[in-house]
C-alpha cells in the first residue's frame, strides 16, 4: 500500500494534446464540456457579485445542500409512478423547489425562534441535507440500481454534459445577466444601505427573493458539473477574488464574470487531460489559484501593495521625526547648528539611517565631514512639522482638556496628516481660546511640555 | 442470550451508542458556538478537515488511527489562520471568508480522494459524507459475566472508544476553561483586558470543534456534524437564558435526539412495512430538525405557542381596559343609549373585543341594563384609573414635550395600558386639585 503512494499510474499530457484541448479541438464532447463550464463559471462569477455585497455567501451554501432532498424526492416520485426517475429536467424541477424552500425556512426560523442568522442557515443546511441522505438510502433500496446517477449531482459529473446542457448554461447565463442589469442600482443601493432603501419604498424582500431565486437556478443548472458542494465556491470565489481589484461595482462584475470563466474553461480542460481529476475540483482549485494570485498582487488592496505602502508610510513618519527632533534639538541648545554623525548613529536604527540618506537624497540634510545640518528647506519642513505638531497640542490642550504631559504621543502621529486647511480650521479654533493666543503669535509656537528630559529617554530622531 | 437481543446488541447497541457519543460530544461544544454565533464556522471546519483526513489516511493507512487526529487537528487550526487572515487582509466579510476557505480546502480534499481511489487506497468518498455507523457490528458472548473481560471489550468497534476519548476531552476542556470561555463568549474586549487572550481560546476553540468533528467523522460523515453540533444547542436555548441550564438540557437533548434518530432509522421502515432501514445519518439529522421545530413550537415562554397565546392574553387584557375607559367617557356625556355593538367595535370589534365583554360581565364590572351596557362600582373604580393615566398622559405630552393637541391621543391610549401607579404617580404635577387635560376635559381623581 505505501507504494501506492509513490508510483504515479497515468502520464501527463503531450504538448500537442494541451494545445488541442485549449483551443477546442479535442473533440465535441471535450467542447461542449468545456463551453458549459465556462458559461456556468460565467454566471456563477455575474450572480457572486451580488451575492457577496448582499453578504449572503452562506446562505448559498444552505441553497446547494438543500437541493437533495427535491432533487432525491423527484426520484422517488417518478419511480412511484413507474417511470425510471431519469427525466434531468424534472429532478432538477424538484431541486429547485426544495431549495426554494430551504430560503423559506431559514426565513422562518429566523423570524420564529431564538436562532440568529448563521444558527438559521446551519441548521436548514443540515438538517436538509440529512433528509437528502435519508432520502437517498431508500432511494437505494426502493429501485433497483436505478438511483446509480443521483450520487453524482453531490459531486458532479461532467462527462455526461451534453450539448442540451450546455444551451441551457448558456440560456440561463443571459437570463441571469438580463435580471441583474435590470435590478443592478436597486440591489446596489440595498446593498450599500439598506435602510435607506427601505425608506425609498424599495420592496427589500423581493429584491433578495429575485437574487436568490437567480442563484436556485444557476446552482440547478450547475449540479451536474461542479455537483452541489462545490456551487457555493464558483459563487463565491470569482467574485471575492475580483473584489480585491476594484472598488467601482460594474467593474467588479466584469472580472468577477471573467475570473469565473476563466476557472470554468481551464478546469474543465486540465481536468479532460489529466485522468482522475475530478473537474469540480479542479475548476474550484483554479479560481482558488486566481484567488491567491488577487490576494497578493492586486494593486492597493493586495497584500504586498499593502506592505508596500504601510514601509513607504513609514519612511515618510521617520523622516519627518528626524527633521522634527533636530529642529527641537537647535530650539533648546541655541548654539547646535550641526549634529555628530556618531552622536546620531549611536541611537539610531537601520530604518533612521536610510532616512538620513533619503533625506540627504531630497536636500533637506546637508553632510559636512563628520556632521549632518538642516538645509533651508528641511528647516521650513521642520518648523512646519514642529508647528503643526505644537497647535495639535495646544487644540488637545484646550479643547480636549488633557494634560500637558499627555498630548506629545498624540501628536507625534497627527503631525504628518495635518494638511494645510485642517491647520487653518486648528488655527481659527485657538484663535477662539485666550490661553491659545500665545501659541497662534509666533512661526513655530513654544512647547507645551519641557523638550529636553524627553530627550534624553528616547534618543533625537524620536520626539 | 436470548435471540432478538443478541441480535439487538451485536448490530443496534454500539451504533446506538456512538450515536449518543457523536450527539453529546458535538452537541457540548456546541453550546459556545451558537452563543459566539459561530454555528457556521462548525460548516467550514467539517468541510475542510477532508483534506487533512485523507492525508492523515494515506499516511497511516488505516481509519482508525491517532494520525487521523493530528491531521484533523492541524486542518482545524489552520482553517482558522486562513478565514481570520482572508477575512482582516483581504478584508472580506466573515461569510464569505469562511466559503472561499472551506470550499477551496474540499476540493482540495476531493481531489486528493480521488487520487488515492487511483492508487487502489480504499477510501470512500460516501463515507465521508455519511458516516457508516451501521458498520459498528460486534458480537458480544453469550454470557453476561463475560462482558467485562478485557478480550470482549477489545472488540469493541473502535470508533467508540475514539467517541470516549473525544468526550472526555471536550469535557474536560469545558470543565477547566468554563470561565474563560463564557467571558470571551460575551465580552472578548474585557476577557483580553483580564489577560485572557480571547484570540488563543478562539483558536483552542475551534481546535476542539476540528477534533470533534473528525472523531464523528466516521459515524455520522461530515455534513450531518453540523446538525449535530447545533441542533441541541439550539433547542435548549428556547428553554432558558442561563448558559449552564443550557448546557444540560442540550445534553438531554442530545441523548433524544441520537436514540429517536436511530429508532427512526432503523425501526421505523420496518414497521411500516419496509424491508430495509434508513441511512442512520439521515435519520438522526431528521429527528435534530423534528426536536428543533418541537422546540421552537411549545417552549414556554419563547416558544411559538407560548408567544401567541401571551400576545392572546394581552390582547385580551388591552381590550377590556379600553372596554371600562370607553363606558366611562359615554357616561361624562351622559350617553346610556348606545348600542352593544357598537361599543364593541368602538374598542376594535372582533372576537377580542367579545371577549373582553365576557370577561367583563364575569367578573361582575359590566352589567346589561336593559339592552344596553353599563359600569358597576368597581369597573368604573378602573375605568376611572385607565382614564386619569390617558388624560395624565396627554397633559404631560403636550407641557413637556410640546407635542400639539391633536397628536396626543394616539400615544396617550398606547401608554395608558403600560403604566405602572409609580409613573402614573410621577405624571402628576405637584400641588394641584383639579387637573384638565389639553383637550379641556376633567383629570378624574385617584379613588
Amino acid at each position: 500500500m505505501a507504494s501506492g503512494l509513490t508510483e504515479v499510474g497515468f502520464s501527463w499530457p503531450s504538448w500537442a494534446e494541451f494545445f488541442n484541448a485549449l483551443t477546442l479541438r479535442a473533440g465535441f464532447n471535450a467542447r461542449v464540456v468545456t463551453l458549459g463550464t465556462t458559461l456556468l463559471g460565467s454566471a456563477s462569477g455575474l450572480l457572486g457579485t451580488f451575492i457577496l455585497l448582499r453578504k449572503k455567501a452562506l446562505v448559498s451554501d444552505a441553497l446547494s445542500h438543500a437541493c437533495l432532498p427535491g432533487l432525491v424526492a423527484a426520484f422517488l416520485i417518478a419511480n412511484g409512478f413507474g417511470f425510471s426517475g431519469k427525466s434531468l429536467s424534472w429532478l432538477l424541477a424538484g431541486a429547485a423547489f426544495s431549495s426554494l424552500l430551504a430560503v423559506l425556512f431559514i426565513q422562518l426560523v429566523i423570524r420564529f425562534s431564538r436562532l440568529k442568522d448563521d444558527a438559521a442557515i446551519a441548521v436548514v443546511l443540515s438538517v436538509s441535507f440529512g433528509l437528502g441522505i435519508a432520502l437517498m438510502s431508500v432511494a437505494q433500496s426502493v429501485s433497483s440500481g436505478n438511483q446509480g446517477g443521483l450520487a453524482h449531482f453531490i459531486y458532479g459529473q461532467t462527462a455526461a454534459m451534453q450539448f442540451h446542457d450546455a444551451l441551457v448554461m448558456g440560456g440561463v447565463t443571459l437570463f441571469a445577466a438580463v435580471v441583474l442589469g435590470l435590478l443592478s442600482k436597486e440591489l446596489c443601493l440595498v446593498a450599500f444601505d439598506e435602510d435607506f432603501a427601505r425608506l425609498q419604498g424599495k420592496p427589500i424582500a423581493v429584491l433578495d427573493f429575485f437574487l436568490l431565486g437567480l442563484t436556485v437556478l444557476v446552482t440547478v443548472v450547475g449540479l451536474q458539473a461542479v455537483g452541489l458542494i462545490l456551487m457555493i465556491a464558483l459563487l463565491v470565489i470569482p467574485a471575492a477574488a475580483a473584489r480585491f481589484w476594484t472598488e467601482r461595482l460594474k467593474i467588479m462584475v466584469w472580472i468577477s464574470l471573467g475570473f469565473g470563466a476563466v476557472s470554468g474553461y481551464l478546469g474543465s480542460i486540465a481536468s479532460a487531460l489529466l485522468p482522475r481529476f475530478p473537474a469540480g475540483s479542479v475548476i474550484v482549485l483554479v479560481s482558488g489559484v486566481l484567488f491567491l494570485l488577487s490576494f497578493l498582487f492586486a494593486p492597493k488592496r493586495g497584500w504586498i501593495a499593502a506592505m508596500v505602502q504601510n514601509f513607504r508610510t513609514r519612511l515618510f513618519i521617520t523622516q519627518d521625526h528626524i527633521l522634527r527632533g533636530f529642529f527641537e534639538e537647535m530650539e533648546f541648545n541655541a548654539d547646535l547648528k550641526t549634529l555628530k554623525m556618531h552622536t546620531f548613529f549611536k541611537h539610531a536604527t537601520r530604518l533612521d539611517r536610510v532616512c538620513l540618506y533619503l533625506l540627504q537624497w531630497r536636500g533637506q540634510v546637508r553632510r559636512e565631514l563628520d556632521a549632518w545640518s538642516l538645509t533651508d528647506a528641511g528647516t521650513a519642513q521642520a518648523k512646519r512639522l514642529t508647528r503643526n505638531h505644537r497647535l495639535w497640542e495646544e487644540f488637545l490642550i484646550h479643547y480636549a482638556d488633557l494634560a500637558a504631559s499627555h498630548v506629545d504621543r498624540s501628536a507625534d502621529m497627527v503631525e504628518h496628516s495635518l494638511s494645510p486647511d485642517v491647520v487653518e480650521i486648528l488655527e481659527k479654533a485657538l484663535a477662539e481660546k485666550d490661553q491659545a493666543q500665545a501659541a497662534l503669535a509666533s512661526e513655530v509656537p513654544g512647547s507645551v511640555h519641557p523638550l529636553g528630559e524627553k530627550k534624553s529617554e528616547q534618543g533625537p530622531s524620536h520626539g | 442470550m436470548d435471540e432478538t437481543l443478541y441480535r439487538l446488541v451485536s448490530i443496534d447497541l454500539w451504533p446506538l451508542v456512538a450515536g449518543v457519543l457523536v450527539a453529546v460530544t458535538c452537541g457540548l461544544i456546541g453550546n459556545f458556538l451558537l452563543l459566539r454565533k459561530m454555528s457556521l464556522m462548525g460548516d467550514a471546519i467539517s468541510h475542510s478537515v477532508v483534506p487533512g483526513i485523507v492525508a492523515a489516511f494515506l499516511i497511516a493507512n488505516s481509519r482508525t488511527s491517532w494520525i487521523i487526529f493530528v491531521g484533523a487537528a492541524v486542518a482545524g487550526v489552520l482553517t482558522t489562520i486562513l478565514v481570520e487572515t482572508v477575512r482582516r487582509l483581504g478584508r472580506l466579510e466573515a461569510g464569505a471568508a469562511m466559503g472561499v476557505v472551506f470550499s477551496i480546502l474540499f476540493a482540495l480534499g476531493i481531489l486528493m480522494m480521488e487520487q488515492a481511489a487511483a492508487r487502489h487506497v480504499d477510501l470512500d468518498a460516501d463515507c465521508l459524507l455519511h458516516g457508516q455507523i451501521e458498520t459498528l457490528i460486534w458480537f458480544p458472548p453469550n454470557d453476561l459475566g463475560q462482558w467485562l473481560k478485557p478480550a470482549t471489550l477489545s472488540m469493541v468497534p473502535n470508533e467508540v472508544y475514539i467517541l470516549l476519548f473525544t468526550l472526555v476531552a471536550v469535557a474536560l476542556f469545558i470543565k477547566i476553561f468554563f470561565k474563560e470561555l463564557t467571558l470571551s463568549s460575551f465580552d472578548a474586549a474585557l476577557c483580553d483586558a483580564l489577560g485572557f487572550s480571547a484570540k488563543r481560546i478562539h483558536y483552542l476553540l475551534m481546535t476542539m470543534v476540528a477534533l470533534c468533528v473528525v472523531a464523528s467523522f466516521f459515524s455520522v460523515g461530515s455534513i450531518l456534524v453540523i446538525a449535530m453540533l447545533i441542533c441541541p444547542a439550539a433547542c435548549a436555548r428556547h428553554f432558558t437564558d442561563r448558559l449552564r441550564t443550557q448546557i444540560l438540557l442540550s445534553l438531554v437533548f442530545a441523548v433524544g435526539i441520537a436514540v429517536g434518530g436511530y429508532a427512526l432509522g432503523a425501526f421505523l421502515p420496518q414497521q411500516l412495512g419496509y424491508a430495509h432501514s434508513i441511512s442512520i445519518s439521515g435519520s438522526m439529522s431528521v429527528m435534530a430538525g423534528l426536536f428543533l421545530g418541537g422546540s421552537v413550537l411549545v417552549a414556554p415562554q419563547y416558544g411559538w405557542v407560548a408567544k401567541a397565546l401571551a400576545q392572546n392574553r394581552f390582547e385580551l387584557r388591552v381590550a377590556e381596559d379600553d372596554l371600562y375607559g370607553f363606558l366611562y367617557r359615554l357616561e361624562e356625556v351622559q350617553k346610556t343609549d348606545m348600542a352593544t355593538q357598537v361599543i364593541l367595535d368602538g374598542i376594535g370589534g372582533g372576537r377580542v373585543a367579545r371577549k373582553a365583554l365576557q370577561v367583563a360581565m364575569g367578573k361582575g364590572w359590566v352589567v346589561r341594563s336593559g339592552k344596553f351596557l353599563a359600569l358597576t362600582d368597581e369597573g368604573r373604580k378602573r375605568a376611572k384609573t385607565m382614564v386619569r393615566t390617558h388624560r395624565l398622559w396627554e397633559r404631560f405630552l403636550n407641557r413637556e414635550l410640546g407635542l400639539p393637541t391633536d397628536h396626543l391621543h394616539i400615544p396617550a391610549e398606547r401608554l395608558e395600558h403600560f403604566t405602572t401607579q409609580k409613573v402614573a404617580h410621577a405624571l402628576v404635577p405637584q400641588g394641584s386639585d383639579s387637573l384638565e387635560d389639553p383637550h379641556g376635559k376633567p383629570i378624574p381623581d385617584q379613588d
